[in-house]
């Protein structure tokens, strides 16, 4: 997994761990944690595949851009690997 | 008159509002809950007395358990150490049962302040700290903490230097956090079981701070 990863805009319904607040948005892994079960299965108990789950950190700016309180205070949040991408160089969010 | 006379209705004699009483019908999940729990026990699949013997189980946690931890690695370098890397071995090799939980501690330093929060839901780490305090599961807390967390700060008490950033840890998934405070400055000859008792919950979650002794 590349440092730099974006989270998925995608909205599906269901029982989903990436916040919709940090949809879209461009951040640093801060640590890889193993694998875990999915809870988008597990929540309704479907067989759940274990997928990776990391540890990724978002700058205020990122998140709330011009109305962040400071922009260089961080959010860390776990995030699976099916809702990142990686970043290969540095792109402002649309 | 210490009340006016039209409240008269809602106070009690020693003048303070009656609180009101859980009058309603059940909800649809408190039904679906006692049903469950009620198969579960005619089955065999678990008693009454696990059931029971698991609620006196959480509610022996208590933040002094995580307190200290925190003393332990104020106190003992190499266990701060193995804490940092797993807080959940550490936890256990003190021998605190805290079941599958994993744990993550982050360590609070002159130029980072660390905040937890679940914004999805109420996950804490229970099995460590006991149950959380209701502001923790509530929307104020978790919608403004990621957005505001200074404010936010600010209203608990704590005004943090301009120079230390503020980290926010929101538990999305398996992982549950513990805050590694700060060691007050004059606590140099303190044990282990006085400096626990400057650990509160709040410098635990990160809206507070560790107590200056004395």
């Amino acid at each position: 997994m590349p440092e730099r990863v974006r989270v998925s805009r995608r909205m599906p319904p269901g029982h989903v761990r990436a916040p919709a607040y940090l949809r879209g948005k461009t951040g640093v892994v801060e640590r890889a944690l193993g694998r875990f079960a999915n809870p988008e299965q597990l929540a309704y108990g479907l067989p759940a595949g274990k997928e990776p789950l990391y540890r990724v950190r978002f700058t205020m700016a990122e998140v709330w851009g011009a109305a962040a309180e400071r922009p260089d205070d961080t959010i860390d949040a776990e995030i699976f690997a099916h809702w990142l991408t990686p970043v290969t160089e540095r792109q402002d969010a649309p | 008159m210490p009340h006016d006379h039209h409240d008269h209705d809602h106070l009690s004699p020693s003048g303070h509002p009656y609180r009101k009483d859980q009058d309603h019908p059940l909800s649809y999940w408190q039904t679906m809950e006692i049903a469950v729990r009620e198969l579960l026990v005619e089955k065999g699949v678990t008693s009454d007395a696990e059931i029971m013997a698991q609620i006196d189980r959480m509610d022996a946690r208590s933040p002094a358990d995580g307190a200290r931890v925190v003393a332990r690695a104020w106190t003992d370098p190499e266990f701060k150490a193995r804490l940092l890397a797993d807080a959940s071995a550490a936890s256990r090799e003190m021998g605190f049962d805290i079941g599958a939980l994993r744990l993550i501690a982050v360590e609070n330093t002159a130029q980072v302040h660390n905040v937890i929060v679940c914004t999805l839901c109420s996950c804490y780490p229970r099995n460590l700290l006991g149950l959380p305090p209701d502001w923790y599961k509530q929307r104020a807390y978790r919608s403004r903490v990621v957005r505001e967390p200074r404010k936010v700060l600010r209203e608990f008490g704590l005004e943090l230097p301009d120079d230390v950033t503020v980290r926010i840890h929101d538990s999305t998934a398996d992982m549950r956090y513990i805050v590694l405070p700060r060691r007050p400055d004059g606590t140099e000859g303190m044990d282990e079981a006085a400096l626990a008792a400057l650990v509160t919950r709040d410098a635990m979650i990160g809206v507070g701070v560790a107590r200056m002794p004395g």
